[in-house]
């Protein structure tokens, strides 16, 4: 496990926050997946290792969330909101937009490895349906033409670094 | 009748032009002055004041919140754990996001309060893993309330310590149920646990006395602590006292938050005069009244009884417009106030589809523990996509009724009426729609028809 000075730092303060060292599984797996980008093969055994558990009750654990990933992703990461509120306003739509300018399917990256699109279930902003979350920041009201505009401002970023 | 007007408490200060959620603006506003004043009062008579102003949970359950604390064990001599549910993640529901976003000092203040009224010694704010930026806003707002002495060790010179973390989900709906949060924050899988014997007041986090308050209920609290329970009691109706933030969202002109005096306004009021009715040519066809598992309304149909007014029972004969938005009002018309979530449906929404959409997210967030759950939820979605997508029978409507009759009552925990409820009040409401639907398919969508499926 390679990671940076200050993620190990703060996984030695989130552990200090709970009496007993097991619910700092969660945080630990945040942190390692912010650093990495994903969770390594190594994750379980480093972290049942650091919070005296076994690799199994890690493993559980990041099978169990949604949000945990063994892989690596995209350098974007779209998920647009598939439930109920959304949905009625276009949401299907605005997630077959995404697949369309990135030319993958939902739950697949991109083929030049830049985007990773996902449909998630309800990210509690269903007054501003249909929304989206890129990486950190919810885009509210993405109809397609939002999602085309998003898109292009992507790939502009994209070509930039190249 | 028109619409009354909003009261707003909680929402006092979202949207407000130049009001930011760091601690300089909260104090300007007045901020943790309650705080202050409750600290220099007795823990039993603030929790008294909970009691007195009949607050119920605000996360779904509508359970009474200072019953709730008078469970809790304080003779075990074991620390009390206080637990903030912030994994909002029932489909229709988006208050809290907006409190936690934009004025995170008054939860942190309302948490405080209900720490010291409870001898609390640690408190932990549950966060869904969705909203890191709310997760990075309360750790900020934590940090500038620690320095201020508001939060930590000896709160304001008084000697009580009570420490407040962050602590962020992972994107499972299941840890909006108390014992499965709690599972979650001591680091397993959200599985939640079997009551008896582990009622959170008594065996909760690290098998502890626990409180488990949704973020809404934690700032009731604080206004109940500034103005008094006789106060709070006074707002809203008997049974149903303070405000009740609604959150409306689907096929509606003005979809968003309204908060409003508990059972002080009807559907009707909330759906066509605050909301400004259906959108332009359509018509109202249905409504989810609190989160998507509450049971469906049908505009049309008609709901007769006898209720409580004060000492009297009186006949009522209401239309889904005449409904008062209250936990008890729901309640007598099979559905329920739920979290506040309003999801409303138009004239152009198939109801297998809407159905099929729910069922999808009720299958995906089932977390696997009891039998008829996991395959019911899983069931129940594969039946209604395949009508969709794939063959639809007459006899599905039946198939469908008759899974989801043997979930609910036969788990741990209230996930399995949760994922039941949407499949058989819509049977109940629209069965001739499911019925129909081998026909209804033989006509082309509209090309601007949104799939819900």
């Amino acid at each position: 496990m390679n990671l940076q000075p200050a993620t190990l730092q703060r996984i030695d303060e989130v552990i200090t926050h709970y009496p007993e060292k097991r619910s700092a599984t969660l945080p630990l797996l945040h942190l390692i997946q912010e650093d990495v980008g994903h969770l390594p093969a190594d994750t379980e055994t480093w972290v049942a290792a650091k919070l005296g558990l076994q690799p199994i009750n890690v493993y559980e654990v990041v099978t169990f969330y949604p949000m945990f990933r063994r892989q690596p992703i995209g350098r974007r990461h779209i998920k647009v909101c598939r439930t109920l509120s959304c949905a009625l306003l276009g949401g299907y739509k605005t997630c077959e937009t995404f697949e369309q300018e990135f030319n993958t399917k939902a739950g697949h990256t991109s083929p030049d490895g830049e985007v990773t699109v996902e449909f998630v279930e309800c990210l509690a902003s269903c007054g501003t349906a249909p929304v989206v979350l890129i990486d950190d920041d919810l885009h509210e009201k993405v109809d397609c033409a939002k999602a085309k505009q998003l898109s292009a401002q992507i790939k502009a970023e994209a070509a930039r670094r190249r | 009748m028109s619409a009354p007007a909003q009261t707003r408490i909680i929402f006092q200060h979202i949207d407000e032009p130049g009001y930011t959620n760091d601690l300089a603006c909260y104090v300007r506003h007045g901020g943790y002055e309650v705080l202050k004043s409750a600290v220099k009062r007795k823990p039993e008579e603030l929790i008294d004041e909970v009691k007195k102003s009949g607050l119920r949970g605000r996360g779904g359950a509508g359970f009474p919140c200072g019953v709730k604390w008078g469970l809790v064990d304080r003779k075990s001599g074991k620390p009390i754990y206080l637990i903030v549910n912030a994994d909002e993640s029932e489909p229709g529901t988006f208050k809290d996001r907006y409190i936690i976003h934009q004025d995170p000092h008054q939860l942190i203040e309302g948490t405080m309060i209900s720490c010291f009224a409870n001898n609390v010694k640690q408190a932990y704010i549950y966060i869904r893993g969705e909203m890191p930026h709310g997760a990075r806003i309360l750790e900020q707002a934590i940090a500038e309330a620690r320095a201020a002495g508001f939060v930590g060790p000896n709160l304001l010179g008084t000697g009580y310590s009570c420490e407040l973390f962050v602590h962020r989900g992972a994107g499972a709906y299941i840890c909006g149920e108390e014992t499965g949060l709690i599972e979650s924050l001591e680091g397993k899988r959200a599985n939640p646990r079997i009551k008896p014997p582990y009622f959170p007041a008594v065996l909760g986090l690290y098998q502890c006395p626990t409180i488990v308050n949704n973020v809404e209920t934690l700032c009731h609290v604080k206004y109940i602590a500034q103005h008094g329970g006789a106060a709070f009691s006074q707002i809203g109706t008997p049974g149903n006292t303070g405000t009740r933030i609604f959150c409306v969202s689907g096929l509606v002109q003005r979809p968003g938050y309204y908060e409003f005096p508990a059972g002080k306004i009807t559907l009707g009021q909330l759906l066509y005069d605050v909301c400004g009715g259906p959108l332009p040519g359509r018509k109202f066809k249905a409504v989810i009244p609190g989160g998507s598992s509450a049971k469906i309304l049908r505009f049309g149909e008609r709901f007769k009884g006898k209720r409580k007014v004060g000492a009297e029972l009186v006949d009522y004969d209401w239309g889904v417009e005449d409904v008062p938005m209250d936990f008890d009002s729901l309640g007598m018309i099979g559905t329920m106030g739920g979290s506040g979530g309003v999801i409303v449906m138009d004239d152009s929404v198939n109801m297998v589809e809407a159905l099929a959409n729910i069922n999808a997210f009720y299958a995906h967030e089932s977390c696997g523990q009891c039998t008829p759950c996991r395959e019911g939820s899983l069931w129940m979605k594969r039946i209604t996509t395949r009508m969709v997508h794939g063959t639809a029978r007459a006899e599905d409507a039946a198939l469908l009724q008759g899974v989801a009759d043997q979930i609910p009552g036969r788990t741990i925990c209230a996930f399995g009426e949760a994922c039941s409820w949407p499949t058989q009040s819509f049977m109940a409401k629209f069965g001739d729609e499911f019925r129909a639907y081998p026909e209804t398919k033989k006509t082309p969508k509209p090309a601007d028809a949104a799939p819900l499926i």
